[in-house]
């Protein structure tokens, strides 16, 4: 899976509470938890993410609140991938169950700018700013996990399992 | 193995798990709430299973927007109970039923030592105060739990925190918990299990266990916590555990956190940031608007009653509004008949039906841009209780009750007596 976008820049411990405000949570319609996503933070992010971006971010990204609906306004306002120095362990898990690539990549921060055009290639794990034309290197996405992604998410992922078209999915 | 790994070993039906492991395990329970339980469901149906897999395994729990502050908050409510109604499940808490859904489980006995839980709630980890593995998990998740009874889980690494030494008057396990998490940092912990030991834990109720427990997250632990004992056996009534599940034998531990409790001082979360803690004496005259104690951290009756001893005889500050919400309905039933409450009402303070209050930013006490509160729940971040410009202090009940009748960050130590 190739992905490519325009990065957006955002620091270390960028919490679900500034992803998706709680009093957006009785929200049901996902386009319309897009538009809110980051606005605490970032006002106007939703405008920009509409073009298709990578969020490239600091430590711990997602920590806080279990709400799905951060990843789910992420991916919904146009975000096409997180990359992170690190990720705090519920938001990694639901990102890709709402089939939202989260990639852990130590020295992203360092590696881009705001508005910097960026590729990745989640089965090879490069990540490459192509302005400056650096290239970093992650550990790519374990097997069952890219074939969830590719499925668009865990549901329609463990639909097929359990229907018996998809084996049962492998260890990393 | 350290406590968790021999959890997600039995869970999963192997000899032997080590961290980094990737297991797939039976839960003993999931819970799931109002806010979460929407899309929980909607994604239980896509997957397209008739049945959950156990109705008597589930606890549902109305806690966030309870009673409705919404038509869209009441629709959600009126979609979740048809769901519980139409799968039969067992143990569902609706408004005036329960309370703040970590309190609900662990006051009624659904969590005993040694289970494995999941919570689409990221403070599902309190449970580890009455020795279970239980962990926060997304929508998603829940739904494949409902659906299965399982899910698979990355084996954690564990930290030790072990606390020793007897508490001074009016320092409580949220302050230990804070100075935790200001050594740990908020990453400190990612993906790993923080056991909490020591003689300080030890003489520690189950309440205040939860609070160590429940913060757990905030350090980016998947779980806490706190191996079980009479304390724990005597609050569930149960006539016994697993032992040989807690034996720290041949444990291995990322890290051992020591921490004496002797001299140590009321602490103070600093907005944005859970791990930015201070000790109060450095934070000591800040004014507030607004203070707020309850939430599944400090709504609890050891929470209540610590507040109304300050509290007693005194009124809170004329430029502060007090907002107390117990944690449950038993506990609001219980310190109505202690008297609680009606101390808190003769010192002005509002208090309001068991539910999560403003601790989400949801409803009953949001704060407005330039405003500060102060509260006893477990996040800061930006935005949390409301506005993205107020600011968010952390701080103990005591801390809390102190600073709500002199309007400024009040050491309670200097209202004693």
């Amino acid at each position: 899976m190739i992905l490519e976008g325009e990065c957006v820049k955002l620091g270390n411990d960028v919490d679900t509470d500034v992803i998706l405000p709680g009093k957006y949570l009785t929200v049901t319609d996902f386009h319309e938890l897009g538009r809110h996503a980051l606005e605490g933070l970032t006002p106007g992010f939703a405008e920009v993410a509409g073009r298709g971006v990578i969020v490239a971010a600091g430590l711990n990204f997602g920590c806080g609140s279990s709400r799905e609906h951060a990843a789910i306004a992420l991916k919904y306002s146009g975000v096409r991938a997180v990359v992170a120095e690190s990720f705090a362990r519920i938001f990694y898990r639901n990102a890709f169950n709402v089939g939202l690539p989260a990639v852990e990549c130590r020295g992203i921060h360092r590696l881009v700018e705001n508005g910097d055009r960026l590729t990745l290639d989640l089965n090879r794990g490069l990540v490459k700013n192509l302005r400056t034309s650096v290239e970093l290197r992650f550990n790519p996405i374990p097997s069952f996990m890219l074939a969830m992604l590719e499925e668009g998410g865990l549901i329609p992922y463990l639909k097929r399992r359990l229907t018996g078209e998809h084996p049962h999915p492998e260890r990393p | 193995m350290n406590v968790f790994e021999r959890i997600l070993a039995r869970a999963s039906g192997l000899r032997e798990v080590s961290a980094g492991d990737y297991v797939t395990a039976k839960v003993d329970l999931a819970m799931f709430h109002d806010l979460t339980g929407p899309l929980a469901i909607n994604a239980f149906r896509e997957i397209g299973v008739e049945k959950v897999w156990d109705p008597e395994k589930i606890v549902v729990v109305f806690d966030h927007l309870i009673p409705a502050n919404t038509v869209e908050t009441a629709e959600l409510h009126k979609q979740v109970r048809s769901f519980v109604k139409q799968q039969g499940i067992k143990h569902f808490y609706d408004v005036g039923r329960g309370g703040v859904c970590h309190q609900v489980v662990v006051e009624n006995g659904h969590v005993k030592p040694g289970d494995l839980v999941v919570g689409a709630d990221s403070h599902t980890c309190t449970y580890g105060a009455v020795g279970a593995f239980a962990t926060g998990v997304g929508s998603t998740d829940m739904a494949a739990a409902l659906a299965t009874g399982e899910l698979w889980f990355k084996v954690p690494a564990a930290i030790k925190v072990e606390a020793k030494g007897v508490f001074g008057k009016y320092v409580t396990a949220k302050d230990l918990i804070l100075k935790v998490i200001g050594e740990l940092t908020s990453d400190g912990a990612s993906y790993m299990g923080l056991e909490f030991t020591g003689d300080a834990v030890q003489r520690m109720s189950v309440d205040g266990r939860m609070t160590l427990c429940n913060m757990a997250v905030e350090a980016g632990a998947k779980a806490g916590l706190v191996p079980p004992d009479e304390v724990t056996v005597k609050y569930l009534g149960l006539r016994g555990f697993n032992p040989e599940l807690f034996d720290e034998g041949d444990a291995l531990y990322e890290r051992v956190l020591h921490v004496d409790v002797e001299g140590l001082q009321p602490q103070v979360a600093v907005p944005p940031h859970v791990d930015d803690v201070k000790p109060v004496s450095e934070v000591r005259g800040t004014p507030v608007d607004q203070v707020f104690i309850g939430s599944c951290t400090n709504g609890r009756i050891e929470d209540l009653r610590v507040a109304a001893e300050i509290m007693k005889g005194r009124k809170v500050h004329k430029d502060v509004r007090a907002i107390i919400i117990p944690a449950s309905n038993k506990v609001f039933l219980q310190a109505l008949n202690e008297g609680l409450v009606e101390t808190f009402l003769e010192a002005g303070a509002v208090v309001a039906n068991p539910n999560c209050g403003p601790c989400l930013g949801g409803h009953m006490g949001l704060l407005a841009s330039g405003e500060t509160c102060l509260s006893t729940s477990n996040r800061n971040f930006i935005g949390r209780m409301g506005s993205s410009k107020a600011r968010i202090y952390l701080a103990s009940p005591a801390t809390a009750a102190a600073t709500a009748l002199k309007g400024r960050i009040t050491d309670p130590r200097e209202l004693e007596g």
